[in-house]
C-alpha cells in the first residue's frame, strides 16, 4: 500500500501538470475547430453574394436597371442584347401557378395526417408524402418530359383551351395550341415537388396546438371541419405562412425539374399553355456554353434569383422563429 | 335533424372528402412515378450498366461505369468535406454558443442555406473555384456538393445535440472532464444514431443533384479518375442523355434515373428507421 502511493505520489505532480495541459490545449484546439467551422457558413454565405457580385458585374455595368424590363435575350447578337423579363415573369408564374395547387392540397393532406388519419395509416403516408421530397428534381424533371408533358398536352391542355375559348381573360391565359413544353407543365412538377415540405411543416405546427383547445371545440359540438378552420388555423397561422415561403423559396429556385419542359423560351406569352423560361432553367441551358457578356448576364440573372429567394426564405424562416418562441412559452 | 346541423355536417363530410382526396392525390404521385421509373428503368439493368462506359451516340452497347464510379468519388468527397465542417458547425451551436449573438445569426444564415437553389451553389462554385483553376473538375463539383451537405448536417447535428440531457454533461464535468472531452466523449456517443442520420440525409442529397454540377465538374464520355479534370457523373449523364434523339441514350437514362431514385430512397429510409430507434429510446 505505501510502496503504491509512493510512486502515484512521484510520478503525480509531473503527470497531473502534463495532462491538464493536455486537456487545456485539447479543449482550446476543439473550441477553435467547431468556432471556425460556424463561422465558416457565413464565410459560404459572402463568398456566394461576392462571386454573384463579381461576375454580374459586366453586365451590371452595361445594361444597368434596364436589364429588368427588357425582354429581349439575344446573346449572339453584336453587342448582345440581354434582358431579365422574359425568365423572371416565368419564374413567378410558375412559382404562383405552383403554390395555388400546393397550398390547399399540402394543407388538406396536413390535415387528413392530422386529424382524420387512423394511426395505423399515419406513419405509411407521411412517409410516403416525405419520400417524394427526397427524390432528385432531375427524375422529377424527366418524368415530367416522358410522361406528364405528353399526358398533359393530349387532355388536360385541349379540355381547358376549348371550355375557356371566346371568355375574355381566360381565354388568352389558356391559349392553345397543347404544347409538351409550357409553363403550366412546369408548374405542376413544382407543385408535386413542394407538396412534402407544405404538408411536412404544417403537420409540425398543427401538432404545436394544444390539445385541450381542440377538445374544448369538439366538446361544444364542433365538426372537424370547424376545429381546423376556427382552432387550428388561426392558432397556427404564421407557421403555415412561414412553410409556405419556404416553399415558395423552394419553387422559385428549383432548376432540374423545370429546365426539361418549360421549353426555353425567353418570349413573354399571356397563354399558361406556351412555353416559357425560369431564370434557373436558363442559367442550365445557357451557362455552360457561354461565354463574355452572355455568361455575365447569366450571372446577374443568378444573383437576382439569389435575392428574390433570400428575402423569402428569411421572411418564411422569421415568421417560423416567431411560431416557435410561442411554443417554447 | 335540424337543418344547420345538417347542413354543418354536409359541409365537414365533403371538406372530409376533399383532405382525403389530396391525401390520395399526394401517394398517387409517388407511385405513379416510381412504377415509371421501374417500368422503363428495369429493361436496362444488367451487368453492362456497371462494368461499360457510356457508349458513343447511335452505338447500342454500353453502361453507365464510369459515371457511377464519378459520381460516388464526387460524394464522397463532397460528404467528406462538408460532413465534418457541417459536424463541428453544429458542435460550436449546440455546445459552446447556445446563449451566443453568433449562434442565432449563423442558425438563420444556416437555415437559408438549407433551402437555397442549388444552382446558385453551383455558379459560386464556377467563379470561386472553376475560373481560378482554369477550366472545369470533379474538385470543384465535389466542393459544390461539400457546400450543399454543411447547412443540412449542421442542423440535424445541432438539433440532435440539444436532446441530449444537460444532466449527463454535467455528471461528465463533474468527474472532471475536460469540456472538449464531454463532447467528444459523451454528447457524440449519446447522439450518435443522430449524428448518422444527418450525414445520411446529407447523402441522400447531394447523391442526386444536378445543377450545381452542370457547370463544375461539367461531365464526360469516358472513365477517368483524375481530379483535375471534368469527371463523368451520373445526373449530368442523365440530364444528356434524356435530351438526346438516341433510344439507346434514353434506356440509359432511366436505368441510372432508377438506380439514383433507389439509392436515394434507401438512404432516406435507412436514416429515418436510425432516427426513430433515438426517438424510441
Amino acid at each position: 500500500m505505501a510502496v503504491e502511493s509512493n510512486v502515484i505520489d512521484a510520478a503525480g505532480p509531473y503527470d497531473r501538470a502534463k495532462a491538464l495541459s493536455a486537456f487545456k490545449l485539447g479543449d482550446l484546439t476543439f473550441y477553435w475547430i467547431t468556432r471556425l467551422s460556424a463561422i465558416s457558413v457565413l464565410l459560404i454565405l459572402g463568398g456566394i453574394i461576392l462571386s454573384l457580385i463579381v461576375g454580374a458585374f459586366p453586365a451590371i455595368k452595361e445594361y444597368g436597371f434596364a436589364f429588368l424590363w427588357t425582354q429581349r435575350w439575344a446573346p449572339s447578337a453584336d453587342p448582345p442584347v440581354l434582358g431579365a423579363l422574359g425568365p423572371m415573369y416565368g419564374t413567378l408564374v410558375t412559382s404562383f401557378i405552383a403554390m395555388l395547387i400546393a397550398i390547399p392540397v399540402g394543407l388538406g393532406i396536413a390535415i387528413f395526417l392530422t386529424e382524420l388519419c387512423p394511426q395505423w395509416l399515419r406513419r405509411p403516408i407521411g412517409m410516403a408524402v416525405e419520400l417524394l421530397a427526397g427524390i432528385p428534381s432531375i427524375i422529377y424533371g424527366m418524368w415530367g418530359f416522358f410522361v406528364l408533358g405528353p399526358f398533359l398536352a393530349n387532355t388536360f391542355q385541349p379540355f381547358m383551351i376549348k371550355i375557356f375559348d371566346g371568355v375574355p381573360v381566360l381565354g388568352a391565359i389558356f391559349a392553345g395550341p397543347p404544347s409538351y413544353l409550357s409553363l403550366f407543365n412546369a408548374a405542376l412538377i413544382l407543385a408535386i415537388m413542394v407538396l412534402p415540405f407544405i404538408t411536412s411543416i404544417s403537420v409540425d405546427v398543427f401538432k404545436t396546438v394544444p390539445p385541450v383547445l381542440k377538445e374544448a371545440a369538439y366538446g361544444v359540438g364542433c365538426t372537424t371541419w370547424e376545429v381546423v378552420r376556427s382552432v387550428v388555423i388561426p392558432y397556427t397561422r404564421v407557421g403555415i405562412i412561414g412553410g409556405v415561403m419556404l416553399a415558395l423559396g423552394r419553387a422559385l429556385g428549383e432548376t432540374m425539374a423545370v429546365t426539361f419542359i418549360i421549353g426555353n423560351s425567353f418570349r413573354i406569352s399571356s397563354s399558361i399553355f406556351a412555353p416559357g423560361t425560369t431564370i434557373s432553367a436558363a442559367i442550365a441551358s445557357e451557362f455552360a456554353e457561354s461565354d463574355g457578356l452572355h455568361q455575365s448576364g447569366l450571372i446577374l440573372l443568378g444573383l437576382l434569383l439569389f435575392v428574390l429567394t433570400f428575402f423569402v426564405l428569411a421572411a418564411a424562416r422569421l415568421m417560423l422563429l416567431r411560431l416557435e418562441k410561442k411554443a417554447g412559452k | 335533424m335540424n337543418p344547420i346541423y345538417a347542413r354543418r355536417r354536409r359541409k365537414d363530410i365533403v371538406i372530409r372528402g376533399l383532405c382525403i382526396a389530396a391525401a390520395a392525390f399526394g401517394v398517387t404521385w409517388l407511385a405513379l412515378i416510381l412504377a415509371t421509373l421501374l417500368y422503363n428503368g428495369i429493361a436496362g439493368l444488367n451487368l453492362d450498366l456497371f462494368i461499360a462506359d457510356t457508349p458513343p451516340p447511335g452505338s447500342t452497347e454500353g453502361g453507365l461505369r464510369n459515371a457511377i464510379v464519378g459520381s460516388l468519388i464526387m460524394t464522397v468527397i463532397g460528404v467528406g468535406i462538408g460532413a465534418p465542417l457541417g459536424l463541428f458547425a453544429g458542435t460550436y451551436l449546440a455546445e459552446y454558443g447556445r446563449n451566443d449573438r453568433l449562434t442565432s445569426v449563423i442558425r438563420f444564415i444556416n437555415d437559408i442555406l438549407l433551402s437555397a437553389p442549388s444552382i446558385i451553389i453551383g455558379l459560386f462554385i464556377y467563379g470561386a473555384v472553376v475560373v481560378p483553376m482554369r477550366g472545369f473538375s470533379a474538385i470543384a463539383g465535389s466542393l459544390a456538393l461539400a457546400v450543399i451537405v454543411i447547412p443540412v448536417v449542421l442542423r440535424t447535428t445541432e438539433d440532435m445535440l440539444l436532446l441530449v440531457p444537460n444532466a449527463l454533461r454535467e455528471a461528465a464535468s463533474a468527474l472532471g472532464l475536460p469540456r472538449s472531452l464531454v463532447i467528444k466523449r459523451i454528447a457524440y456517443r449519446a447522439a450518435r444514431s443522430g449524428l448518422i442520420t444527418g450525414v445520411l440525409l446529407a447523402t441522400a442529397r447531394v447523391a442526386g443533384e444536378t445543377a450545381p454540377l452542370l457547370f463544375t465538374a461539367l461531365s464526360n464520355q469516358f472513365f477517368s479518375l483524375g481530379l483535375n479534370k471534368t469527371m463523368a457523373n451520373l445526373p449530368v449523364t442523365i440530364n444528356n442523355f434524356v435530351q438526346s434523339p438516341y433510344a439507346y441514350w434514353k434506356q440509359l437514362a432511366w436505368s441510372g434515373a432508377l438506380l439514383i431514385t433507389i439509392t436515394v430512397l434507401a438512404l432516406n429510409i435507412g436514416a429515418r428507421i436510425l432516427g426513430a430507434e433515438r426517438t424510441a429510446k
